[in-house]
């Protein structure tokens, strides 16, 4: 027998229902660094990522359910491939794909009883930082233009405490990277250790690369970020990395173009 | 066009879809009328003419790798229709395609190849393996044998690094998708009877990155001397093949600057001794 809830009810339990499936999980961080946007994503698995490659200049970062945001990022790269190739490579935007994100989560919030327990990114890296963009769409379909830096997921407010107190627009990609883990450690208002093991790390380089600007940090790379911390020890890291990036072999170290 | 992709409202449940990676399939599914392949033309039309012919492109492996190179002239009949064209498509990392034929309908799929794969890639989270990347352009070129059938042939030379086996492989393939794989170099286009030859009497399995890239030259000058289809180095436009190498360290197109070099002295040597090099007779 059907009986009456009110829709603001409705609406209030669904948003409930979907912030703590999202509290649930382990948090991420999108921020920009002197190069471009770095994603940095509290994530064990080598496998099942968080953070991916949409197109040239577009990633995507997500928290919550798994089945539901790996559904998201292959609608994501479909659309984007799709209008891609129907005009160019220049005409696929990060608003585009947010705007569409933005409508499919709004749609199953409103229209299904069970929301999706996501909250997700879209960084578009520039020609220059003003030119970034980095967009949040919410489980009910609500989208923020994020300027500088943003924190997800688990306890997505003490993260985002701790790294507005070290976050630096001009950072090197060490000085980023550290603070961004610094801030991941303050989840569930406790100190955790978090070593390069656990951490899923990607970056939108600005410069480097031709057309694909998105790159995964992984192995000793990210451990030497992690550990030297400092501009210098970052720097070398990084050119020493660009050589031998398609020797490593792995899948991860293609990702690049 | 389709609203397939326009993103101004929720996409077409096909996007949500889980199932293929492959993107000419999903392209088929939502879009059709964006696929190079499977037009219907009518019945008994021949209507070749209406795109160019790309001609010449060889490819030969040398011990770091491959390298794959391209004249640039494109013709319609006996007209010259383009004299810089660019006929190689780096379609990864570590591969490459070159096409001769319908030259319209070779680009476009030369396109559609590298989206391919790209996605696949992005779907994935890891590449497809060499042969993996040959097959699925068969699969591409079978698609296309309606149009071959009218006029429009496409063929491709594919070539790459093969990451697992350390070595560069060549590819060539048949207008209804027969694959088949090439030792040593390969040359495809009007002009490719006369490039194999000097590939044959040239080609020497130790040979460095830039003599691997000469003999490159040297063939496309051969194909371009004796078919009026190929265009060989043009020093006064400064207009020179393409030479794209692929080893272990990914694809790299060599700089203009070099190819000129090389380009030039093979002109310079070929004005004392019109025939090229000579191999010895025993």
């Amino acid at each position: 027998m059907p009986f009456y809830v009110s829709p603001e009810q409705s609406m209030k339990d669904k948003a409930d229902y979907a912030r703590k499936g999202i509290a649930r999980g382990r948090s991420a961080v999108v921020l920009q660094y002197d190069g471009g946007i770095l994603f940095v994503a509290d994530n064990i698995s080598r496998t099942l990522h968080k953070i991916s490659e949409l197109y040239d200049r577009i990633a995507f970062a997500a928290v919550g359910r798994y089945n539901e945001f790996e559904n998201l990022r292959q609608m994501g790269v479909r659309m984007a491939d799709v209008r891609g190739y129907a005009y160019d490579r220049s005409d696929v935007s990060g608003r585009v794909l947010a705007n569409v994100y933005a409508q499919t989560l709004g749609t199953v919030f409103s229209e299904s009883n069970k929301p999706w327990e996501v909250e997700i990114v879209v960084a578009e890296v520039g020609e220059d930082p003003a030119d970034d963009q980095i967009y949040r769409i919410t489980f009910d379909g609500s989208v923020v233009d994020e300027q500088g830096f943003l924190a997800m997921g688990g306890s997505a407010e003490q993260v985002t405490t701790a790294l507005k107190d070290r976050f630096d627009s001009d950072a090197s990609l060490g000085d980023a990277l550290n603070a961004a883990v610094h801030a991941l450690r303050q989840e569930n208002g406790e100190e955790r250790t978090l070593d390069s093991s656990g951490l899923e790390v990607a970056v939108l380089e600005r410069a480097r690369r031709e057309h694909r600007k998105f790159r995964r940090i992984t192995g000793d790379r990210l451990s030497a970020l992690i550990d030297g911390g400092g501009a210098g020890a970052a720097e070398s890291a990084a050119s020493d990395s660009a050589g031998t990036q398609s020797g490593s072999g792995s899948a991860d170290g293609q990702n690049g173009s | 066009m389709s609203e397939a992709f326009d993103g101004g409202g929720q996409l077409p449940a096909a996007f949500m879809n889980p199932g293929t990676s492959s993107f000419s399939e999903f392209l088929g599914a939502v879009a059709p009328d964006l696929l190079p392949t499977g037009r219907d033309l009518p019945q008994g039309a021949t209507a070749s003419h209406l795109t160019p012919e790309a001609t010449t492109i060889v490819a030969l492996t040398f011990p770091d790798g491959v390298v794959l190179a391209g004249d640039r002239r494109a013709t319609s009949g006996n007209v010259i229709a383009n004299r810089d064209m660019d006929k190689l498509y780096r379609t990864d990392e570590f591969s490459a395609m070159a096409i001769a034929g319908a030259a319209g309908i070779g680009i476009e799929l030369a396109k559609l190849f590298q989206v391919e794969l790209e996605h696949y890639e992005k779907m994935e989270g890891r590449s497809l393996s060499l042969v993996g990347k040959a097959n699925r352009l068969a699969t591409m070129i079978r698609g296309n044998l309606p149009m071959a059938l009218q006029g429009f042939v496409v063929l491709p030379l594919l070539v790459g690094y093969d990451q697992d086996r350390g070595q560069g492989r060549i590819f060539s393939y048949d207008p209804v998708g027969g694959r088949y794989e090439e030792h040593d170099f390969h040359s495809i286009g009007s002009g490719s009877v006369y490039a194999r030859g000097a590939l044959k009497k040239l080609f020497a399995t130790d040979l460095g990155e830039e003599d691997a890239a000469v003999v490159a030259i040297q063939a496309l000058y051969d194909a371009a001397d004796d078919d009026s289809a190929t265009g060989g180095p043009d020093l006064h436009r400064r207009i020179y093949p393409l030479v794209d190498v692929i080893t272990s360290e990914g694809h790299r197109r060599m700089s203009e600057e070099d190819v000129a070099r090389l380009a030039t002295a093979v002109v310079e040597e070929r004005a004392e001794r019109p025939d090229g090099p000579r191999a010895p007779l025993r």
